[in-house]
């Protein structure tokens, strides 16, 4: 662990924020225009590339993780990691239940009570502070 | 190896020198940044998870956006991660005066993303777009189109109240920054709260095509 | 003749304000110490009222809405008031900067700040038990939760806040643990409970923020009816049992990977010796931090998540047993031709290498996906958690408590009364949850409140066995705050340890060290150095 007080903090010049700058919002007017192309699922795809793009470089020359210190870089990357196994792993399920019984496949139910009740029953099956445990719940609704 | 003879009013007893300071309180900005990005990632599972389960509502949905005011709020929130960058470097070269043009433009923009925020959440509230249980918008086509506005308005929300902190750490920054605290020497505070900035527009650098440009 | 420093980092500041507002990392420790212990005994008291309740399958001092919200409280109290801030606020906070020859932690007013938080966290959700309390479990499953009638929001804001203690108390130590060892100290220099601090604080870091989101998306939907995990919104109830084992699964890991810490310290102190496998062990407590992250769905086998997902996450729970497996093989190859003192530390650490064994195997058999579709949510899984937590974690924790304890206040405790209590522990502890692996195996469902007649004389066993627990707590106060004042002074090293804060004064002074220490030797080196005790039992 070094401790030479002699420090040389690197200090970018202006032009180069200012070019950063301008990509970013380049970048931004380019997901707009994609946005309207028709690419069906790819859509969201490239949507996201550019997003990451943008990120990246805000990450990398806003935030400096480019000029410092590794350990930096590493965690910010870490913490995607983790994400992203949060969402994959989360998804293998959500994605995969209608597998043996099909009828899992979605949420309980396709549409919801505030839908197909009128207002004032809404309002109580729906208010769910004041529901007694013992009480019948009223925001359940017979299978269809 | 003793503590150096000069001991700035900045540097706090537990640390050897400014250095190792200046490094903790880094890598603990970084530690909390990660937290951030834990938090809101759990919103982005959601999303992610509902959208998979209702396309089309996320689609039909998205057209009701203004997607005008989108991308005019996703550029002010570029501009103000350049605003404060230059802050950060104005600080650096020790420039106090152009620090704080540079931060309070930096308050401003995120003032100016904040009130047309405003005016979408207020166009929504008049058209019955609201999250949950009180949606009651007639438009779009498809079912459970609140979906679309749960996750709209918590994910939003979220990150407008990470937006209206970092303009009141802003706004605390110019204070120190006017009362002469800051120098080329010393200027963590300043540099944290731009890293807490940047991390806040990279969220909204996100959230913009999710909820704006569903293709 | 030992005698006690004249100053000390606790008299000197005096005066309750020099404490309230300290930022001396061991006397926060001690602010810690005696909150948490506090909530330890509410917690407990909890578990004597539902052992008391279930010596009958009738009722015997309380309704079955009452015994709902007493199991309730008993596990979030135990959980997240005292199991999780546990060893990490209290032997972390007092022994991390010592270890590592620090003058303080990183950030020593987020540090008070942290036990602040943990303070109004925890007096908000006390504030729930006087408004109806909460009956819905720990674990606030929906939709029960989001529509029960009982005291919710301000059970889980509470929670919500004391997690905040929980990710600050982390990023205070990576920051310490990366930025302030003394020079010479390099990372495999460490002592290993810096290693399992590093470990936890990164758990801490990553996992906590998730519960975080996933209460305040409980409160919304409460609120607000938003309906993200309400079924007849369109929601999915079992989003909530993701989002909430993402945190609660790698919590358990926050919960034993200190404790672990503490049995490689103890271990290898008493029984002389280096520690066996020093790199191993380090390594497997990062590997355990990493894994712990990937099987939480192990917890809903059974609540409606797909056959590929739960094949996925079995298949996974089984890695996660290794590294475990691979510190127990290492700590009882440190033991062997050691020279084995057998004080109430390493009566604790034994009593740990046993019961946690059982915890961990068992754990492995919750993991199998069919045998759990027989198991879950019986007392065979009771009884699994208990083993862990209690036989682990516990044990762990009395261990560190009882090696650091005259550390902390420069005076030794009763070493019979120590054994005596020890002892009542160990066998209370089997008595009462040895009954509960037999009692789910042939069926018993957990957290009910009434049961069939052949389920009694289990219950009214394993109620016993609490009872010689509850004594046993009980002499230990008794003895550990006796110490405290009428004591023997043990000295600097009243147990021969070569780590850092043995090297002190006991109690230590409040700057710790008066010059940057040089590091001279490994913290295990005991096949080089034959260390001095300060303290012989007469």
């Amino acid at each position: 662990m070094s401790r030479e007080v002699s420090h040389t903090t690197h200090i970018m010049p202006v032009s180069l924020y200012l070019k950063i700058g301008g990509l970013l919002l380049i970048l931004t007017g380019l997901t707009v225009f994609a946005s309207f192309l028709q690419f069906g699922p790819y859509n969201l795809v490239i949507a996201m590339v550019i997003a990451a793009t943008k990120a990246s470089l805000v990450a990398l020359f806003f935030m400096h993780l480019k000029y410092d210190n590794k350990l930096y870089m590493i965690l910010f990357v870490s913490s995607l990691l983790f994400l992203a196994t949060f969402i994959i792993l989360t998804m293998f399920d959500t994605l995969t239940r209608g597998d043996i019984n099909p009828e899992t496949a979605m949420p309980y139910k396709p549409e919801a009570v505030i839908y197909t009740q009128p207002a004032d029953s809404t309002a109580a099956a729906a208010d769910s502070m004041h529901t007694t445990p013992d009480s019948s719940r009223t925001d359940q609704e017979p299978t269809e | 190896m003793s503590q150096s003879t000069e001991h700035p009013a900045y540097l706090q007893h537990h640390f050897s020198d400014a250095e190792q300071q200046r490094e903790s309180v880094k890598l603990g900005m970084w530690i909390f940044l990660v937290t951030e990005i834990l938090l809101f990632g759990g919103l982005f599972c959601a999303y992610s998870i509902y959208r998979a389960w209702n396309p089309d509502i996320f689609f039909n949905a998205h057209r009701f956006m203004n997607i005008e005011l989108g991308t005019t709020n996703t550029c002010v929130l570029i501009i103000s991660s350049l605003t404060i960058a230059l802050a950060i470097r104005a600080i650096q070269l020790g420039k106090k005066n152009q620090t704080l043009v540079y931060l309070g433009s930096t308050f401003v923009l995120a003032g100016v993303f904040l009130v047309i925020k405003y005016f979408e959440y207020a166009h929504k509230f008049h058209e019955g777009m609201l999250p949950g249980k009180f949606y009651t918008f007639k438009g779009i086509a498809g079912t459970n189109p609140h979906v679309f506005f749960s996750m709209y308005f918590l994910m939003t929300g979220l990150h407008g109240i990470h937006v209206t902190v970092g303009m009141i750490l802003i706004g605390w920054l110019m204070y120190r920054t006017k009362k002469g605290h800051f120098s080329s020497e010393y200027y963590t505070p300043v540099e944290m709260t731009g890293l807490y900035w940047h991390l806040v527009d990279i969220i909204w650098i996100f959230l913009f095509p999710l909820f704006y440009l569903v293709g | 003749m030992n005698s006690l420093p004249a100053t000390s980092y606790l008299n000197t500041p005096r005066g309750i304000k020099s404490w309230l507002l300290t930022l001396d990392h061991k006397r926060i420790a001690i602010l810690y110490l005696f909150s948490i212990m506090t909530m330890f005994l509410v917690g407990g008291i909890f578990a004597m009222l539902i052992r008391i309740e279930l010596l009958s399958p009738h009722k015997v001092i309380m309704t079955a809405e009452t015994y709902n919200k007493v199991f309730t409280l008993h596990g979030a109290i135990m959980i997240f008031m005292f199991i999780i801030p546990s060893i990490p606020a209290i032997m972390g906070n007092f022994v991390l900067p010592l270890m590592i020859g620090a003058k303080d932690v990183a950030f020593p007013r987020l540090n008070l700040a942290s036990w602040y938080i943990y303070i109004i966290g925890t007096a908000i959700a006390l504030y729930s038990i006087i408004h109806g309390a909460v009956d819905t479990g720990w674990t606030f499953y929906t939709p029960y939760s989001t529509t029960t009638s009982t005291a919710v929001i301000p059970m889980t804001f509470g929670v919500f806040v004391i997690g905040f203690s929980s990710i600050f108390t982390g990023l205070n130590f990576i920051v310490t643990i990366h930025k302030l060892r003394a020079p010479g100290m390099t990372w495999f220099k460490m002592p290993l409970m810096v290693w399992a601090l590093y470990a936890t604080a990164i758990i801490q870091v990553l996992a906590t923020p998730v519960l975080g989101i996933t209460l305040v998306l409980l409160i919304v939907e409460r609120v607000a009816g938003i309906g993200i995990f309400d079924p007849a919104m369109g929601g999915d109830p079992v989003l909530y049992q993701h989002f909430f084992w993402f945190y609660s699964h790698p919590a358990v890991y926050i919960m034993i990977l200190p404790g672990m810490g503490i049995i490689s310290e103890l271990v290898s102190v008493f029984s002389q010796k280096k520690i066996f496998g020093y790199r191993m062990i380090a390594y497997s407590s990062l590997g355990i931090a990493f894994l712990s992250f990937l099987v939480w769905g192990h917890h809903m086998f059974v609540s409606g998540q797909s056959q590929l997902s739960s094949m996925i996450f079995s298949f996974l729970t089984f890695f996660v047993g290794i590294p475990s497996g691979i510190k127990m093989f290492n700590w009882i190859s440190t033991m062997y031709k050691g020279s084995i003192s057998l004080k109430t530390p390493m009566l604790y650490t034994l009593s740990f290498l046993f019961l946690f064994a059982i915890g961990g195997f068992t754990g492995i058999f919750l993991g199998t996906l069919p045998v759990d579709v027989h198991l879950h949510d019986t007392y065979f899984v009771v009884a699994h958690f208990h083993y862990v937590m209690m036989g682990g974690t516990v044990m762990a924790f009395l261990g560190g408590l009882h090696y650091w304890w005259p550390k902390m206040w420069g005076r030794m405790y009763s070493e019979f009364w120590g054994r005596i209590s020890a002892a009542l522990i160990f066998i209370g502890f089997n008595i009462t949850f040895f009954t509960q692996f037999i009692l789910g195996s042939q069926g018993m469902p957990r957290r009910y409140y009434s049961y069939l007649p052949q389920y009694q004389p289990y219950h009214a066993f394993s109620s016993f066995g609490s009872w010689i627990i509850g004594l046993g707590f009980i002499i230990m106060a008794v003895y550990l705050i006796h110490a405290i004042f009428k004591g023997k002074p043990a000295g600097d090293n009243p147990w021969g340890a070569l780590t850092f804060e043995w090297t002190l004064p006991s109690p230590p002074p409040t700057e710790n060290f008066a010059e940057v220490p040089a590091v001279e030797h490994g913290p295990y080196d005991f096949d080089k150095i034959v260390p001095k005790r300060t303290f012989v039992e007469s």
